[in-house]
């Protein structure tokens, strides 16, 4: 009987205990960190370390807040900051698009292929997002420079008689994006297609309508889902890229990644990194809701 | 013969495009010229310089270190939190953790450095702990943003398993604590192994998140790779590279090994 008590009040505290510690965990590491970057947002950038003045003072019974809205009107004010924020938008944008219009057909193809292959086609596709993405984006370095691989080949060929430039600019860029995030856009794509009902596509054909028709009424709509959720998982991360217009890109090729990154370690202006963090984060809080929403609907269907 | 299909001629241009540029650097690892786009003979000298450079060594070590403690403690945290969201009652308090759990699956890179870098200067600040930012900063962030994957991964595994066996071994007498260690452990070990294993290599590959936890303390392959690609390609990268690209698609096919063995062996249980 003892034993059985001890037993119900270990269980108790092992319940608190199991949701306790990663609850704790997760707010001091993952929600604490955001309401300090929307304080610094509010502070003034001063040559100290850290590099910032205070927002909330005391002194003389007094509490002092001092809400600097500077640095937000600063991205209001400076070209280069609104410039980066629609040409990260335009980059996410093409990017999404170039994998939807290359994924699409490849996920229908591994959702219609023998089962045997494809588990094998799947691993295909994963493989290269679990493997170093700087090294991907490295790699496209040297094919794309003006003396490398493609320019080589297309001289050699007598396409072209001299260069294309194609490093250092925005091509460069969606080809690095497209490469990079291909594989995000994919997976959730197949996994929708391949539940598709295919007695709804032979009732389709049955009735005369004709395969392309046939796509376009029953198979697009019904794989909505799929394809919200691979466009959000090429969209949120693109909008947000670091790597990969700081090595493919040009100067003018500019993301609000990089310049965040730029304001951060070689201005040393945290306040506006901060600032630039939280519009970042109030532009990506619709597609990433878009997508909580469809993912927690795929899985109480599931359930 | 099947006429070949427009989408089954697009899945193999596809997989050329994602194959292709990472064949070419480990083939071009090989060249014996320094400039890197003229073919110059076969050679293997880049890995030897590769294996004299102590820097990149001390990185190596290092992010091994980070990726081994990181991937340990993203199990714990991220195999609790799927616990939770899979077997609690619904409250404000298993609400809110699945949503922070499954959050940083989709911030971006650069807003969870900055966000985590300023809590750690502020807790520097007001408690004095962490002094340095270094090691165990990385191993904090890392930490955090695997367990996001942990979670996914073990919680699918959680859902598919049959309740009523962990339900006979409490009803025997079994504390919940003994159960969990005993039935649910066991059951679920590939889903374990394999959320270990991609943590570990997500951890082995971030470049962002680390340059803002890190400080002058460390400095990891990642870094040290961006900080030579920045000027270009060089020959000795190259063969770093293959390096990666062979030690990450080996843990990425174990990963996917375990995982796909777990789930026949679920299939035929079932059956």
């Amino acid at each position: 009987m003892s034993k059985r008590k001890k037993g119900f009040r270990f269980a108790i505290r092992g319940r608190h205990f199991t949701l306790g510690f990663p609850f704790l965990w997760l707010t001091l590491f993952f929600a604490l960190p955001f309401a300090i970057v929307l304080k610094i947002s509010f502070s003034t950038a001063a040559i100290a370390i850290p590099p910032y003045e205070p927002t909330f003072t005391y002194g003389d019974q007094l509490l002092n807040i001092a809400l600097n809205l500077g640095n937000y009107l600063l991205l209001l004010d400076d070209a280069l900051y609104y410039t980066a924020y629609l040409g990260s938008l335009k980059m996410a944008v093409v990017a999404t698009i170039g994998c939807l219009l290359l994924g699409y057909p490849m996920a229908y193809a591994i959702a219609r292929a023998p089962a045997k292959m494809q588990t094998v086609l799947l691993l295909l596709i994963m493989l290269p997002s679990w493997t170093s993405f700087l090294i991907r984006v490295y790699a496209w370095m040297g094919l794309l420079a003006d003396t490398g691989l493609i320019n080589n080949v297309l001289m050699w060929l007598g396409v072209i008689s001299e260069p294309l430039k194609i490093m250092n600019t925005d091509i460069a860029v969606y080809i690095g994006l497209i490469y990079a995030y291909l594989p995000f856009m994919v997976l959730p794509l197949y996994a929708n297609l391949v539940k598709m009902d295919m007695s709804l596509l032979e009732a389709a054909a049955d009735l005369g309508s004709r395969s392309i028709n046939t796509f376009w009424k029953i198979t697009l709509p019904l794989s909505k889902g799929g394809v919200i959720a691979g466009s959000m998982l090429v969209f949120i991360p693109s909008v947000g890229e670091f790597v990969i217009p700081e090595l493919l890109g040009g100067p003018d090729s500019l993301m609000i990644g990089k310049v965040l990154w730029q304001e951060f370690f070689n201005n040393r202006d945290w306040p506006v990194a901060s600032a630039l963090a939280i519009v970042m984060l109030g532009l990506l809080i619709i597609p990433i809701t878009l997508f909580h929403h469809y993912q927690s609907r795929d899985l109480e269907k599931e359930a | 013969m099947k006429k070949l299909s427009f989408s089954t001629v697009m899945l193999w241009l596809g997989l050329i495009f994602l194959y292709a540029p990472m064949f070419i650097l480990i083939f071009y690892s090989f060249n014996a010229s320094k400039l890197v786009t003229v073919w110059g003979g076969f050679s293997a000298k880049w890995y030897m310089e590769l294996f004299k450079d102590q820097q990149i060594l001390d990185a190596v070590w290092t992010s091994l270190e980070i990726a081994f403690l990181s991937a340990s403690m993203a199990v714990v945290l991220g195999t609790m939190a799927a616990f939770v969201m899979t077997r609690f009652r619904r409250s404000w308090a298993k609400l809110s953790l699945s949503n922070m759990i499954t959050a940083p699956l989709v911030m971006p890179e650069v807003i969870t450095g900055l966000s985590l870098l300023l809590l750690f200067v502020h807790m520097a600040d007001m408690i004095g702990w962490p002094a340095e930012r270094g090691r165990l900063t990385i191993w904090l962030a890392h930490s955090t943003f695997c367990a996001a994957y942990v979670a996914v991964v073990v919680s699918s595994r959680l859902r598919e398993l049959d309740m009523s066996i962990e339900e006979a071994a409490m009803d025997l007498g079994a504390t919940p604590f003994k159960t969990f260690f005993l039935i649910t452990v066991p059951m679920i070990a590939p889903a374990l192994t394999a959320g270990w294993l991609l943590s570990f290599s997500l951890s082995l590959d971030d470049l962002v998140i680390a340059s803002f936890a890190s400080g002058p303390g460390a400095t990891t392959l990642p870094m040290v790779v961006f900080s030579s690609v920045r000027l270009g390609v060089s020959p000795k990268i190259n063969a770093l590279a293959t390096l990666i690209i062979m030690a990450v698609s080996l843990m990425a096919f174990l990963s996917w090994y375990f995982a796909r063995r777990a789930e026949k062996k679920a299939k035929a249980a079932m059956e």
